[in-house]
């Protein structure tokens, strides 16, 4: 299915037309596309670099505590005079590069799973209901009950988003591989013999790359959200290092004094995951356009 | 349809059991003794070495799994380790907020929802559609804690026109306890609204394109006829899906939610004791939700049959 809509849905390769004209005109043709792509690309930058871009997130300044956005502070200050920018900035940092292993680590084992279940019949039943135990408990439930169990490192705050987020990922490519499988050229490749790691690699994988690359852009969003859901819980990312998260749970008792500090990390947040969550939609329907305008995940 | 009952209740036997399975190999998983964990930090080793016996720790694990779940299926989930309450006590006392919440939440983004996706399906191009999507989008990319504090911000803070934080139990009025629950079963119903949203549009475009629909205008059937008769009713199977599978986000966002506004419910209790490392409650207070969870889509599997005759056979 999605290797023929795909071919639908991208425009016509122009003979002639090189490719540089091609990316040049993309903010016309899919304008959302490339503004997701476009602000992702930003927080990216912004990630690797803020650290020398910015005051000091840790720096104490008393005096100057709970001041509204100025031009010398644009996110003002916070109840210990620590700048919201610098902290914000920095912040970007966690979100993103737990958004990204989270994605990475979800798609791999994912597609592993997904792609066993779907074409080895034998297995599929006991692995799906595996994976349906797994999606009837909470996702931010797992995800807090394992961190504040085994402790907020790093590895156990990846571990325990992507945990919650496999099943759903299984279940995307254990769908296109059921009706990859049922293909004439998958039949052909197995009546000549071919090795089922042949035939899932060369055959099945490629077409299963569309769903697979739609799913993992939602993933990366919504790890996004769960981790500062547990940094908000203080479950997560430890209070020395400034997250989006852990930034929010101090701003809420100061939400009426001062609701900058509060506001900014959750805008970035916001803007961030809406990003992720537009580029994920915009690929969808390119691959896929009878999804074209949303329909279930 | 009996049979059709039987299986799907099979069908979720599996499911709870890995998931008793999980739960109970969550401790298993936290890094040093149980029994040390349980007994606390101030115990000393012959106290421990009674926790260990009193646990079955000492057993392997498979007889430790079934004894176990031999508790778990007599009622028995043992005693919080915080407040030495036994836990399904501490448990019921919590379900009424959690319960209330729930079914606003649910009430709340059905009503609202369910019109919004059926006029952005009759009118693609229109106001309506078009908002409906770009807040479905935004539904999907706000933490629910950060709606919340938008409400409390404007609503609470900025309005009075409802409390900042708390609960008010039923005891003291209806609409009390409901004016209570109202800025929590917004913030909680905007995930879930985005949700049935976007599949009530899916699925109601989906009924448009059928002959059925054009026949019944072609007789001149009233328009509102034929979105009760033959459109909602063949779109309802996704509509009614989507609200079963909705329902685990709805309950990891209410031990959110619980905890912006300190409202003394399941959720609450859930944040608390994962804090406070109380296993006995955690273990069950997963349960309870995956057991909830569980039943929810059994009901939901069951009025697929009742909705959509075809199903049955």
């Amino acid at each position: 299915m999605a290797m023929t809509h795909a071919a639908e849905g991208l425009d016509a390769p122009d003979i002639g037309v090189n490719r540089f004209a091609q990316i040049a005109s993309l903010p016309v043709r899919q304008p959302i596309l490339a503004l997701s792509c476009v602000l992702l690309l930003a927080f990216g930058v912004t990630a690797v670099v803020s650290p020398w871009i910015t005051a000091d997130p840790a720096a104490l300044d008393p005096l100057n505590r709970l001041q509204p956005p100025s031009p010398a502070e644009p996110f003002g200050t916070d109840q210990v005079g620590r700048s919201v920018f610098a902290r914000a900035l920095v912040g970007t940092r966690v979100s993103l590069s737990v958004g990204i292993a989270v994605a990475v680590l979800t798609t791999l084992i994912g597609v592993c799973i997904g792609v066993i279940a779907g074409y080895f019949r034998s297995v599929d039943k006991i692995v799906m209901r595996a994976m349906d135990a797994v999606m009837a408990i909470p996702a931010i439930l797992l995800a807090i009950a394992l961190v504040a169990l085994i402790g907020a490192s790093p590895v156990v705050i990846v571990t325990a988003i992507s945990l919650p987020e496999i099943p759903r990922m299984a279940r995307v490519v254990r769908a296109s591989v059921l009706s990859l499988r049922e293909r004439v050229y998958v039949e052909a490749a197995i009546t000549c013999g071919g090795r089922p790691v042949t035939i899932l690699h060369r055959h099945i994988l490629p077409g299963a790359a569309g769903p697979i690359m739609v799913q993992s852009t939602y993933v990366f969003a919504s790890a996004m959200i769960l981790e500062s859901i547990l940094s908000f819980l203080a479950a997560g990312t430890p209070p020395d290092v400034p997250s989006w998260g852990n930034m929010m749970s101090e701003g809420r008792q100061f939400l009426q004094i001062a609701p900058w500090i509060l506001g900014f990390p959750a805008l970035m947040l916001a803007m961030t995951v809406l990003a992720a969550n537009l580029l994920g939609d915009a690929l969808r329907d390119l691959l896929d356009p009878s999804f074209a305008g949303g329909e279930m995940r | 349809m009996t049979g059709y009952v039987l299986g799907r209740l099979f069908a979720a036997i599996p499911v709870l059991l890995a998931v008793a399975v999980f739960v109970f190999l969550l401790l298993s998983l936290v890094p040093g003794d149980p029994a040390v964990l349980i007994a606390g930090d101030f115990a000393s080793p012959p106290q421990v070495e009674a926790v260990r016996q009193a646990l079955g720790l000492n057993l392997p694990l498979l007889p430790r799994f079934l004894a176990w779940t031999g508790r778990i299926l007599s009622g028995d989930f043992g005693l919080s380790l915080f407040s030495r309450i036994p836990v399904s006590q501490l448990v019921a006392q919590r379900i009424e907020p959690t319960l209330l919440l729930s079914l606003m939440t649910i009430t709340i983004a059905v009503v609202v929802a369910v019109p919004l996706g059926l006029v952005a399906a009759y009118r693609p191009r229109g106001l309506v559609a078009r908002l409906t999507m770009a807040g479905a989008v935004l539904g999907f990319s706000l933490p629910v804690f950060v709606v919340a504090f938008a409400l409390v911000y404007t609503l609470a803070l900025g309005l009075h026109w409802f409390p900042v934080q708390g609960y008010k139990p039923l005891s003291q009025g209806v609409l009390a306890c409901l004016h209570s629950l109202v800025l929590p079963a917004i913030s909680l119903s905007f995930l879930y609204i985005a949700l049935i949203a976007r599949v009530t549009r899916a699925a109601v475009l989906e009924v448009l394109r059928e002959d059925y629909v054009r026949t019944a205008h072609a007789k001149g059937l009233a328009a509102r006829k034929i979105i009760v008769r033959h459109v909602l009713s063949n779109a309802a199977v996704p509509i009614i899906t989507v609200v079963g599978i909705g329902f685990a986000a709805l309950l990891g966002g209410v031990v959110v939610t619980e905890t912006v506004f300190s409202i003394p419910g399941l959720g609450r209790l859930t944040a608390d004791s994962i804090l406070r490392r109380d296993y006995p409650v955690v273990q069950a207070l997963i349960l309870l939700f995956a057991f909830v969870y569980v039943v929810v889509n059994l009901v939901v599997d069951i009025l697929y049959a009742v909705v959509d005759p075809r199903i049955r056979y």
